[in-house]
């Protein structure tokens, strides 16, 4: 078995007396695609704000590789390699598409603080920017403000800026959410390619996608992880069809 | 789909454009200098003019830049003219050093209220800033035994420059040291502000939650911004000390604070031009309205902030840059 990429330990959280993750154990395999899947409201996307950090387990450990990472901030996850993307479009409305993946190359390469160069002689920042934007055909809009761009190019933008990053670890959050279901097969192919040394865990609504790009899926039920396994063996389940279809249809 | 124009701009290109000394920037800096020839009985306004617009342009730079709403930045204006005017009324009365310590003080102050400003936005951030300014009144008031408290400073006596050049009646030194100290800071926060480092800073505005996420120090960056802005600020307090040879509790007050706010939205924030532009037309307006009716003259520059933020949100030179906007965009 290839080395663990990404390793939950026992992660637990709840807001006052709702729990929306209790005993969470996952790993992620360098170079695996998996997809978290469940109903609305069973935490997926809490389990996300966890690992990056913009959430405090009350329990639990978070293990990049082989560093314990709990500790630490949102911007250091980063720095390490764990990177998110936002079901919600989080972008820079006025910046540039080009600018902002500029922006998020710059930090990566420790030149935020930089205030003396003008950013134009940065030119291999630059062209890193340009190239991530135009493998997302994105290049030919790059010069636009980002919230004058095409919804479906927002999304794009989205991976664009976290890729910039260069991450080892990247988790999607519906990555294709609000896009017309004809593309977003387009918008998974291109995550698809991605390098195979990034792992990738993605959460996603539509079945077909899941079962045509995800190698391991992994069901989330109420905060806690129910099932996981094979896309076969997930469509096969007993326990995660009465999730989806409601136990009441089999009465 | 039309399809894109072929001359492909490369996108180097695309930036550096932006970049570029625009040929309007010289003629302003160059307009400058009129006030020596065509209006010399204006000089001491126009180089309150210029110390209000470098103080502006130490807003304009957190505000408009980094996103950081401030009502309390007269601190950091205060600290740096009670600076300038205390080194000198103890015996250095050189002006370029006693700016640089004044500007050093400012900073001080600025960094070490910086630790708390990186931690919060919205309308805590702007409690904050207001109350940090009141903090420092307060202070300033009660210590007058240091300060003069509500008689202000005393016993200012500042050298000439260089050893040279005298503050004479007219202020045509007052002028030429004002202009000349906002134009390097104005260069010095153009070359910030295209940097990575300012586009880090625009990055912090239009998405505070987003820069943690692509591995962004903001907390870092807004500490540096903070510090670098309260150098500015103590530098236009300390010039508004030397070139009067007066220092009130006025530098350090809300009045001072919440003005500085006005001409940066009037002119337009985040345009670096537009705290200048806007210090321009508060101070000529206060000028030449108080002039009418000394005692309402805030009644039209209410009525000009109001038609701004109502008719031109992004400020005077917001709409100045639409209105090229829409003519270029005609067939």
């Amino acid at each position: 078995m290839s080395a663990l990429a990404l390793s939950t330990r026992g992660l637990d959280k709840s807001f006052g007396s709702l729990v929306v993750a209790r005993g969470i154990e996952i790993n992620l395999p360098a170079g695996e695609r998996y997809a978290l899947i469940g109903p609305n409201g069973a935490g997926k996307t809490t389990l996300i704000n966890l690992m990056t950090g913009m959430l405090r387990p009350d329990a639990g450990r978070i293990i990049l590789g082989d560093d314990d990472i709990t500790g630490l901030k949102p911007h250091e996850r980063v720095k390490r390699g764990l990177v998110r993307t936002f079901q919600i479009n989080t972008l820079f409305p006025r910046l540039t598409a080009l600018e902002a993946v500029t922006l998020a190359v710059c930090e990566r390469r420790g030149e935020g603080a930089d205030w003396w160069r003008n950013l134009p002689s940065y030119r291999d920042a630059i062209e890193e920017a340009y190239a991530i934007l135009a493998s997302l055909r994105l290049g030919d809009d790059c010069e636009r403000p980002t919230h004058e761009l095409a919804y479906g190019q927002q999304r794009l933008l989205e991976i664009a800026l976290a890729l910039a990053t260069k991450p080892k670890v990247l988790l999607l959050d519906e990555p294709a959410a609000g896009v017309p279901q004809e593309e977003s097969g387009e918008l998974f192919a291109a995550i698809a390619n991605l390098s195979q040394e990034i792992s990738v865990l993605f959460i996603e609504h539509d079945m077909n996608i899941v079962f045509r790009f995800a190698s391991r899926i992994l069901v989330m039920v109420a905060g806690a992880i129910l099932v996981e396994g094979t896309p076969a063996e997930i469509a096969a389940d007993q326990r995660v069809r009465e999730v989806y279809l409601g136990s009441a249809h089999h009465g | 789909m039309a399809a894109p124009p072929e001359t492909n701009i490369r996108p180097q290109q695309f930036l550096a454009a932006q970049v570029r000394w625009h040929p309007l920037e010289i003629v302003f800096w160059v307009a400058t200098l009129a006030p020596f020839y065509f209006f010399p009985s204006y000089l001491s306004l126009a180089s309150q003019i210029a110390i209000a617009a470098l103080f502006a342009l130490s807003l304009d730079l957190i505000l408009g830049y980094a996103g950081i709403v401030s009502l309390g930045h007269a601190a950091f204006f205060g600290m740096g003219a009670y600076t300038a005017g205390l080194i000198s009324k103890f015996g250095w009365g050189e002006p370029l050093t006693g700016l640089i310590i004044a500007a050093f003080a400012a900073g001080l102050v600025g960094y070490a209220t910086s630790f708390i400003i990186a931690k919060f936005r919205h309308l805590t951030l702007i409690m904050l800033t207001l109350g940090i300014g009141l903090l420092l009144y307060e202070a300033a008031n009660s210590a007058s035994w240091l300060t003069g408290g509500a008689d202000g400073l005393q016993g200012i006596d500042i050298w000439p420059i260089f050893n040279t050049f005298d503050y004479d009646l007219w202020g045509y030194t007052a002028y030429t040291y004002s202009l000349v100290v906002l134009f390097l800071v104005f260069v010095a926060t153009r070359r910030l502000i295209h940097s990575p480092f300012g586009l880090s800073l625009r990055g912090i505005r239009e998405n505070a939650v987003r820069m943690p996420a692509i591995g962004a120090p903001s907390e870092s960056h807004i500490r540096t911004v903070y510090t670098i802005s309260a150098v500015m600020a103590g530098l236009a307090g300390a010039l508004i000390a030397q070139t009067t040879s007066t220092v009130s509790l006025e530098a350090l007050s809300f009045e001072r604070s919440a003005d500085v706010l006005v001409m940066v939205v009037l002119g337009g924030a985040g345009r670096l031009y537009g705290g200048i532009i806007g210090s321009i037309i508060f101070l000529v307006a206060r000028d030449q309205f108080s002039g009418i009716n000394p005692q309402y003259w805030l009644f039209w520059i209410g009525l000009l902030l109001v038609m701004v933020v109502m008719f031109l949100p992004n400020g005077i030179l917001g709409g100045l840059a639409r209105l090229k906007w829409l003519q270029r965009g005609k067939p």
